[in-house]
């Protein structure tokens, strides 16, 4: 049902442009990869802080204001920088399940950070129990596990 | 390794993904040393509370990292983007030494302070930029634009190692 628009998408400007350039693709996929180390900062200090690790002498909500702007800063550049390698080989991903598993657990991961994650984070202290603090933190590291993995198993499937 | 079909991605895999881990922790604590980012929080808690994930995440880094090089190693040898990953890994190094020894010494002068002293500040900076080399020419290893069988210039063939074949 997709196909069509997955097929436009690689035979637009940009993904031909992409497509045919010896370096453009690996230098996209470097940008791609130095939001990934902030990304993973980001997400892991907190998600760390809400299990009882790393920053625990800080309280949560401090530990997430200073994490949030790094957060949406690194994850605009990796959707970006993600669309332009997905134009490039659009056709390939709709054929690759590890792509269908990354999109649905990015879906879930971005649903999830900017409503649960966030108002439990954000939530002064005593008003959320530490048990549901590290279920959220759980929840939060698969998601993006799963987006993460699913990223790298895209580039093994034929 | 390279035998099996699933080893050398699930490797590459963890590899990549305790990067997060790894340099993402790396980040936060070199921007408290920019004065970016954690200004409130005292730098010796930074770095007390941070510094075991991150050498966890490198223990595994380098293991992992071992493994896929032993995989392919003479490709990986004469590979410029390998060989300029492993000088900036030492450079890497060699600054964070740098840091430990110099100004952390007195890091309780300067715990509090929003903006620490220009040499922590260096010593942030050339640490991300550093792990940014790093991790560029990690993954540029993968591509074989400079291949020592691919015709290339002199002066790759040096910087690659290259061995010419007996005709």
């Amino acid at each position: 049902m997709l196909l069509p628009y997955f097929q436009w998408f690689e035979t637009s400007a940009i993904g031909e442009l992409i497509k045919n350039s010896s370096w453009a693709f690996a230098v996209i996929e470097s940008v791609h990869l130095l939001a990934l180390a902030v990304i993973g900062g980001a997400v892991l200090m907190l998600d760390l802080r809400l299990l009882g690790f790393g920053l625990k002498r800080q309280p949560i909500p401090a530990v997430a204001r200073e994490a949030w702007p790094w957060l949406t800063a690194s994850l605009i550049v990796m959707l970006v920088t993600g669309f332009a390698l997905f134009v490039s080989e659009a056709t390939k991903c709709y054929y690759s399940t590890p792509f269908w598993v990354k999109m649905t657990s990015l879906a879930l991961a971005i649903a999830f950070t900017f409503t649960v994650r966030r108002k439990v984070s954000m939530s002064e202290e005593g008003r959320v129990r530490p048990a549901m603090m590290k279920l959220v933190a759980l929840v939060s590291l698969t998601l993006w596990f799963g987006v993460g993995a699913g990223g790298r198993w895209i580039g093994f499937s034929g | 390794m390279h035998e099996s079909l699933y080893m050398y991605p699930l490797v590459e895999s963890v590899h990549v993904l305790t990067l997060c881990l790894f340099v993402g922790m790396s980040v936060m604590l070199d921007l408290r040393l920019l004065g970016i980012a954690l200004r409130r929080v005292p730098v010796s808690e930074v770095i007390d509370r941070l510094v075991p994930w991150m050498v966890a995440g490198f223990v595994v880094m380098v293991i992992t990292g071992v493994l896929l090089f032993y995989a392919i190693p003479i490709r990986s040898y004469q590979n410029i983007f390998f060989r300029l990953k492993l000088i900036a890994l030492v450079v890497a190094g060699l600054n964070a030494w740098t840091f430990h020894n110099g100004i952390h010494k007195r890091v309780s002068e300067w715990d509090l302070v929003q903006k620490p002293p220009k040499r922590a500040r260096i010593a942030g900076a050339a640490s991300l930029a550093l792990w940014a080399v790093i991790i560029v020419c990690g993954r540029m290893i993968a591509y074989n634009w400079f291949d020592c069988d691919m015709p290339q210039r002199p002066l790759v063939k040096w910087a690659a190692g290259c061995v010419e074949k007996p005709r």
